[in-house]
């Protein structure tokens, strides 16, 4: 790994405001082919508007670390990173299936599967931002250039970060009022932490064995 | 906590001139604050939420008449294609699919716990305990073709997992909406008193009138929790409480602190807690140790090859058995290779644990990677002295003899291994199965694409202390993507000299399967029904599925109570499923696994002599000789019948040497000497 590739990733962020504000993007998607017809007849719990936010914001966090996964075979990833991103594709791919019905099912504005931005509506100003952890676009584009090795420690470093800032946004969940009271968000939000937890402990250890985030 | 961990990681990062990452964690920590404003007010509840009045009805009515469960089909491999593909959804009445093994009965929750999940399952007396994200509910199973619900207990939380000892009851609380009071209207507040976030003790001396007599509360909550007895304490009953959540605000629970050891050795991660329930008064009920059974944790061995990445098929139970055992034959995995000295992991050792070791291994501020920090579930099994913590991303063994201390023996990790999420061992206590809950049990992972060693079990014998592994197993035929999927709670059936489990995976159905020889555990029988609804993935299915005095229980999240039974077919045996049945426990605990020991009984004689005739450990005259003695000595009383076995049973010790089955000739031999006596 060269100090170079990992300066550039980095040069972006630092200059990053706390809010990306980028243009407005089309209008979310509601309805798309394929996905379940809302049943608001199922929702029995009330829910609030941080559960809302929470699942809104999470579907951009989750569509990005598809984006990265989606790297790392023609980037050369090692087996057991193809491997971990597979099976993260998975995992992240059905959760975002399940919040968007979630959002649907209760009339709620439901992003695209693929939206890698949360669209934030300020005053009825819609604001373009990035949830917490996530690469801005330099970052992506330095990943993105990155290769076998290179690739897999800029990977994991980034979706470390990228996992905590899931597990930051469930920790703004709970401290939420009137958060998590319905049965599938509490759910939902508590396997994020969990299996997110234990998926950086691994993603940790395969950084680890890659000489860490040190430069070699 | 999290925050200094990361900043401390990059910063040293940075020093070393490389990252400049700080900066970016900043900004999303600002942004972290922009998502935090808005203000506090009170939720939005849609019309009909709960505690409302009038809720819509959020599921379909029940048919006049349920419908009748489906004839199995019986024979010695499953048909094909695997008739669980395909089964028409619906709620009430979704097709079935059954082999080997037949559904007796299908019992509705009542109205108002429909539509919300019913877990967990536990056993007193003629009763089933079955919890329900909306309260608990008790069965009378005296007739297992028609449960009759005795009492139900409006009491919300998630999840409900019961436990029972005794005359008490325990219930495990772990949501944010649980109240104290039982109440139904939730827990808005992020700090409130209101809330309950751990264990829930009942007395049920009288089922029909349950007594909520007290509770302990703890830092995370009780996701799951384990009973454990401690002989040199009469007095008293232990729980083990496991968990999934972060830790809650002191400020709400005094005392509970975040963070790593390294940055606080009194965090409220990192251990388990104890708690002890005096049985003369469970309201004095308290935490008596915080067990650091997680303490110098090494990085678990590996267990992938380069090859491995490119797929893996769906070759039925036995074929991805045999695939698993290959992989683990090609890199024996070193489990435990660096085995950490015992003891040292103690609640009573000192905070070794908050030393990282040799710096610069790892990015966090120098420090090895931490490991899990709490257990899914934990599963006792007390004869044995042993425990089984399923803890994320780790598998450990624990030595329980000193049950309010459990200690580390041995940890895996695996890299197919997702979510280690329950542990069951084998009678002799010389293997353990760990499950895993890949995803979290709410979504679908058993479609065609997802691989047969992930959301699966993976098996292990415990060889002196460590853990050594051997294959995975998963229920193997592909669902639909409107079925939740994935490898769930489950116990050992008691069929004598086998080691045979029944399991539920969700949607996927139940399975039951013969683990014997642990690098093929091949599946004999299974049931399973179509998804809940086509079209939308709705969590249903079997929660958990536990063999108990001669019935299969199945809580199904969403259907209420089903009943099962085995039948007699190629794999097993009607002196198999006889000898099963005389084995009965007067209160039982999937978590709490107690020593299967069979009375003595002609059945369990048969039991064994048909396994031989399965294994050809016997020669056809030898066994059909072997069988007309049994009869004749059933015929028999008193000493004319202890002298036919007993002479039998030196016929067949006689014949031990040369059988190629001498493990089961010499059960054979001890279950006619026990007959003889």
């Amino acid at each position: 790994m060269t100090r170079h590739v990992f300066q550039t990733m980095f040069a972006g962020a630092a200059i990053a405001a706390s809010l990306i504000v980028v243009a407005p993007i089309a209008a979310a998607a509601q309805q798309l082919p394929g996905d379940p017809r809302p049943r608001p007849e199922l929702v029995r719990q009330p829910y609030s508007k941080a559960d809302v936010e929470f699942m809104q914001g999470m579907i951009p966090h989750h569509a990005q670390a598809l984006v990265m996964c989606s790297m790392a075979k023609p980037n050369g990833a090692s087996a057991q990173l193809q491997l971990l991103c597979e099976r993260m594709s998975i995992s992240q791919k059905d959760e975002i299936a399940m919040m968007r019905t979630w959002l649907r099912d209760r009339g709620q504005t439901v992003p695209a599967p693929d939206a890698t931005h949360m669209t934030m509506d300020h005053g009825g100003m819609k604001h373009d931002m990035l949830m917490p952890g996530m690469l801005t676009d330099e970052e992506l584009a330095t990943l993105r250039k990155a290769r076998g090795k290179d690739w897999d420690r800029l990977f994991l470093i980034g979706m470390i970060k990228h996992h905590q800032g899931a597990i930051d946004m469930v920790d703004v969940l709970f401290k939420s009022h009137g958060a998590a009271q319905d049965d599938d968000v509490y759910l939902f939000a508590s396997d994020v932490f969990a299996d997110q937890t234990a998926e950086i402990e691994r993603m940790e250890q395969m950084l680890a064995a890659l000489g860490g985030g040190q430069s070699q | 906590m999290r925050e200094t961990r990361f900043t401390t990681r990059f910063a040293a990062t940075v020093a070393a001139g490389v990252i400049a990452l700080t900066g970016v964690m900043m900004a999303t920590s600002s942004v972290t604050a922009a998502q935090q404003a808005p203000p506090p007010q009170a939720a939005q509840p849609p019309a009909g939420g709960r505690g409302q009045a009038a809720p819509p009805p959020p599921v379909p009515a029940l048919p006049a008449t349920m419908p009748a469960p489906v004839t199995p089909v019986i024979s010695a491999t499953a048909p094909t294609p695997d008739a669980r593909v395909g089964l028409r959804a619906g709620y009430w009445d979704a097709a079935q699919a059954a082999w080997n093994m037949r559904l007796v009965s299908n019992t509705p929750p009542p109205e108002v716990y429909r539509g919300i999940t019913s877990s967990d399952l536990a056993f007193t007396g003629k009763y089933v305990v079955q919890g329900n994200y909306h309260g608990i509910l008790f069965w009378d199973v005296s007739n297992p073709a028609k449960p009759v619900l005795v009492k139900d207990y409006v009491c919300p939380a998630s999840q409900n997992d019961v436990s029972v000892f005794k005359h008490l009851l325990f219930v495990s609380s772990e949501g944010t909406g649980a109240r104290l009071d039982c109440g139904t209207q939730g827990v808005p507040e992020p700090v409130s008193k209101e809330r309950i976030r751990g264990i829930r003790i009942f007395d049920i001396s009288n089922i029909a009138s349950p007594k909520y007599v007290g509770n302990v509360q703890t830092c995370r909550g009780s996701h799951t929790h384990t009973v454990a007895e401690d002989p040199n304490d009469k007095e008293a009953v232990y729980v083990y409480i496991s968990g999934s959540a972060g830790v809650r605000s002191a400020e709400e629970l005094p005392g509970c602190a975040d963070g790593n050891m390294a940055d606080n050795s009194d965090t409220s991660r990192f251990r388990v807690e104890v708690i002890r329930v005096p049985l003369a008064d469970p309201s004095k009920a308290a935490v008596v140790n915080y067990a650091r059974i997680f303490n110098d944790l090494a990085p678990p061995p590996r267990r992938v090859e380069p090859g491995r990445a490119g797929g893996a098929g769906r070759g039925g139970a036995a074929a991805a058995g045999a695939a698993a055992g290959a992989a683990g034959a090609a890199t024996p995995p070193p489990a435990g290779a660096t085995p950490p000295p015992a003891g040292a992991a103690g609640a009573a050792a000192p905070p070794a644990g908050a030393t990282p070791p040799a710096p610069g291994r790892g990015g966090r501020g120098g420090g090895t990677p931490t490991g899990p920090n709490q257990c899914h579930d934990i599963t006792t099994y007390p004869e044995a002295g042993l425990a089984g913590g399923a803890c994320g991303g780790y598998g450990l063994l624990l030595d329980i003899r000193e049950v309010a201390h459990p200690v580390r023996m041995d940890f895996a990790g695996d890299e197919n291994m997702s979510f280690w999420h329950s542990a069951t061992f084998n009678n002799d206590g010389t293997k353990v199965l760990f499950s895993d809950e890949w995803g979290g049990g709410r979504a679908p992972r058993c479609r065609a694409e997802d691989r047969q060693e992930w959301g699966a079990n993976a098996l292990f014998t415990v060889e002196r202390g460590k853990l050594v592994f051997h294959s995975y197993y998963k229920m193997p035929a592909a669902q639909t993507e409107w079925e939740n999927c994935v490898a769930h709670n489950g116990s050992l059936i008691p069929i004598p000299g086998r080691d045979v489990m029944v399991q539920g995976f969700y949607q996927g159905g139940i399975t039951v399967f013969d683990w014997t020889d642990i690098k093929k555990p091949v599946e004999i029988a299974y049931f399973d029904r179509g998804p809940l609804e086509d079209g939308r993935l709705t969590s249903a299915g079997s929660w958990s599925v536990y063999w108990h005095n001669g019935y299969i229980y199945s809580s199904e999240i969403a259907r209420g109570l089903d009943v099962y039974e085995l039948v007699v077919t190629p794999h097993i045996s009607q002196n198999e499923i006889d000898a099963a049945k005389t084995v009965v426990f007067a209160e039982a605990n999937a978590q709490e696994q107690k020593r299967i020991t069979w009375p003595p009984s002609f059945a369990k004689a048969r039991a064994f002599l048909d396994q031989l005739e399965r294994s050809n450990g016997m020669t056809a005259q030898n066994l059909s000789a072997a069988r007309e003695s049994l009869t004749a000595a059933e015929k028999a009383t008193g000493a004319a019948r202890r002298t036919a076995l007993q002479q039998l049973s030196n016929r067949v010790n006689g014949q031990v040497a040369g059988s190629s089955d001498q493990a089961k000739m010499k059960m054979l031999v001890d279950a006619l000497n026990e007959l003889a006596r």
